[in-house]
């Protein structure tokens, strides 16, 4: 149990990262550049009688799939910490697949419109259909996003298995 | 003509490998039968198994053709999941209706409700209590219950374990085998089989488990067991243990330990090696070439009891073939390994991953010519074997030249029936064990 502190500590630290004003869903207003990775909650209930976990769609953003946790009757303090640690690893995961994909696109368009600018075209053809560049256009684009975000990767990549590996260790069977 | 063990052991080989991918063959029926029929009129029987084989192949990279030229953008409201139950959908249906005006105190911790109202989006804001309610049920009809239905198991379990890669994975160790200089024994052959099946079940499903967000964001592999929620995490772990102990003590034990060594090292080196260097450096690349390269390896090992010259030329074919093959392959997935973070070569280092590909496309030609230089089989191989390797090295050619996409689709789809013909046109090569120089192919 004491484990689990350091590393409920990690994540927190890692939500506060990814988003900029901590780890809360709300956006931030006022123009900022890295806007909160936005994410929407579902209203969805399960069952009364169901027992187990349930698993929703795909996110728009972060395109992971959201679990609504079960409740037992008689859930444990452990079994508590267990619950909450794997909804702060949901939530942190979600936060930052969602940043990362809402960054792509923007950036992407932008990337776009730069280059249809330089080349004097149009961004909309005649037929109103958004113009695009092809797959070797773009290839500069890829490669100077990933370079961009190599840290932000590794950063993530360090805490999602640790993170990933103590939910595994201590989750009940479904 | 004499009935060798070498040439009933070739011709069993080549019997089996089409014979074992033919359920894989029942699933492709259904979806071009006219095609299927017309392999079955081919007159040539060895041909046919090939070219089922390049069918097979085509019909599982015609899912990945889908995510050739993948294009990102926000998704529109989600389609209902052809895969809800009807009975779970009605159940689900009529509790959310009911539970719909209970308090906010009946909800569960892990809800925020107040957050949805606040939660905005540029440049399309998504105002949540604005939703039409048919929507809304839309979207909660696809909520599946995570509860394990074990008639699905045995489907899942082999989605996990890539069933189908642990077959040619398990056909390059087939080939190792029955290309060593040993008489084939059947028993050795099925421990040494299954026991690869095993360890590459394993060494697939712990990959799945460590890659979930990743692989929820790449078309390709978004539909795999642990992304859509349909086995839980500890399960994909228990069943990896539960394939690779088996699998291990069956090669230590069952055949020798040096097989036994190099499949546990082959497991480490994908699970711990290959899988974190992915999102870190291109060197994942030729890390990923060597774990394509230890099966064979395992077969020579298995028949022989040890590592010598043949086996690592064998190896160093497959190590070679993975160039082309992966390199062409990654060209059309560039954009969902930017966003996803995976250092890829086709990324970073465009020219150096073409050049790459042809560099290893040559080294294939070489190869063949080694083999009867080392023993492995007559010089009739390198002859036989020199039109498809001149074809897959002009497509690699072609690929550095042109840095296209349909260049990379022709060369990647070449790989894919480039191996099973060389494999098999060395297994007919084989250099007989008795005699000497003995000639011609063994046919």
């Amino acid at each position: 149990m004491a484990a689990l502190r350091p590393r409920r500590r990690a994540l927190l630290r890692l939500c506060r990262a990814f988003s900029s004003g901590g780890c809360q869903l709300a956006p931030e207003r006022g123009g900022e550049r890295r806007d909160a990775a936005p994410s929407r909650v579902s209203r969805f209930c399960p069952p009364r009688k169901s027992c187990h976990d349930w698993i929703g769609p795909p996110d728009k953003y972060s395109n992971l799939r959201p679990v609504h946790f079960y409740i037992p009757e008689n859930e444990s303090p452990l079994e508590q910490k267990l619950r909450e640690l794997r909804q702060e690893t949901q939530d942190w995961n979600q936060q930052f697949w969602a940043n990362q994909n809402l960054t792509f696109l923007k950036e992407k368009e932008k990337f776009i419109d730069s280059r249809l600018k330089a080349k004097g075209l149009e961004l909309r053809a005649e037929s109103g259909q958004k113009a695009t560049l092809n797959a070797e256009e773009m290839a500069d684009f890829y490669k100077q996003f990933l370079s961009k975000n190599f840290q932000k990767h590794m950063y993530y990549n360090r805490n999602v298995s640790e993170a990933g590996c103590s939910v595994t260790t201590a989750s009940p069977d479904q | 003509m004499a009935a060798s063990p070498h040439t009933l052991s070739s011709r069993v080989l080549t019997g089996w490998v089409g014979g074992c991918v033919w359920y894989l063959e029942r699933r492709a029926l259904q979806e071009s039968p006219r095609r299927f029929l017309h392999l079955l009129r081919n007159v040539n029987q060895q041909w046919v198994t090939f070219q089922h084989f390049n069918f097979l192949r085509h019909m599982y990279v015609t899912q990945l053709n889908r995510s050739f030229n993948q294009q990102i953008k926000p998704k529109p409201e989600p389609v209902p999941s052809p895969f809800l139950e009807k009975a779970s959908l009605d159940e689900a249906k009529t509790e959310i209706y009911k539970m719909r005006p209970l308090s906010p105190a009946s909800l569960s911790l892990s809800r925020k409700p107040n957050e949805k109202e606040s939660i905005e989006l540029e440049p399309t804001p998504v105002i949540e209590g604005s939703i039409a309610v048919g929507t809304e049920t839309k979207e909660e009809k696809q909520w599946k219950e995570m509860k394990l239905r074990v008639d699905d198991l045995p489907g899942i379990l082999a989605r996990l374990s890539k069933i189908k890669l642990t077959a040619l994975v398990v056909s390059t160790t087939s080939a190792g085998f029955a290309l060593a200089p040993a008489p084939f024994d059947w028993p050795c052959f099925l421990l040494t089989f299954v026991g690869t099946g095993l360890a590459s079940c394993a060494a697939n499903s712990i990959n799945q488990f460590f890659e979930v967000p990743f692989d929820s964001n790449m078309n390709r592999t978004k539909n795999r067991p642990l992304v859509r929620g349909q086995i839980s995490p500890l399960l994909a772990v228990s069943f990896a243990a539960c394939c690779a102990v088996p699998g291990v003590a069956l090669l230590t034990w069952g055949v020798n330990p040096l097989t036994g060594a190099l499949g546990l090292f082959n497991i480490f080196l994908y699970t711990c090696c290959y899988t974190p260097l992915k999102r870190i450096s291109i060197a994942n690349t030729w890390v990923g070439a060597v774990v394509g390269a230890i099966p064979p390896l395992m077969g020579w090992t298995a028949a022989t009891g040890s590592l010598d010259a043949g086996a690592f030329l064998l190896g160093g074919i497959l190590y070679s073939w993975q160039f082309p093959h992966f390199n062409a392959l990654s060209w059309g997935l560039r954009e969902d390994y930017s966003r996803g973070g995976y250092c890829m070569m086709s990324v970073t280092h465009p020219d150096l991953c073409r050049r790459v590909a042809l560099r290893h496309c040559l080294a294939l030609v070489a190869m063949s010519a080694a083999a009867p230089a080392l023993d492995v089989t007559t010089w009739t191989f390198p002859v036989i074997a020199l039109p498809i390797n001149l074809y897959i090295s002009y497509l690699g050619f072609r690929f550095y030249r042109d840095a296209d996409r349909k260049s990379s689709r022709k060369l990647f789809f070449c790989s894919l029936w480039h191996l099973p013909l060389f494999l098999l046109l060395m297994l007919t090569c084989k250099r007989p064990a008795a005699q000497g120089d003995a000639g011609g192919p063994q046919s």
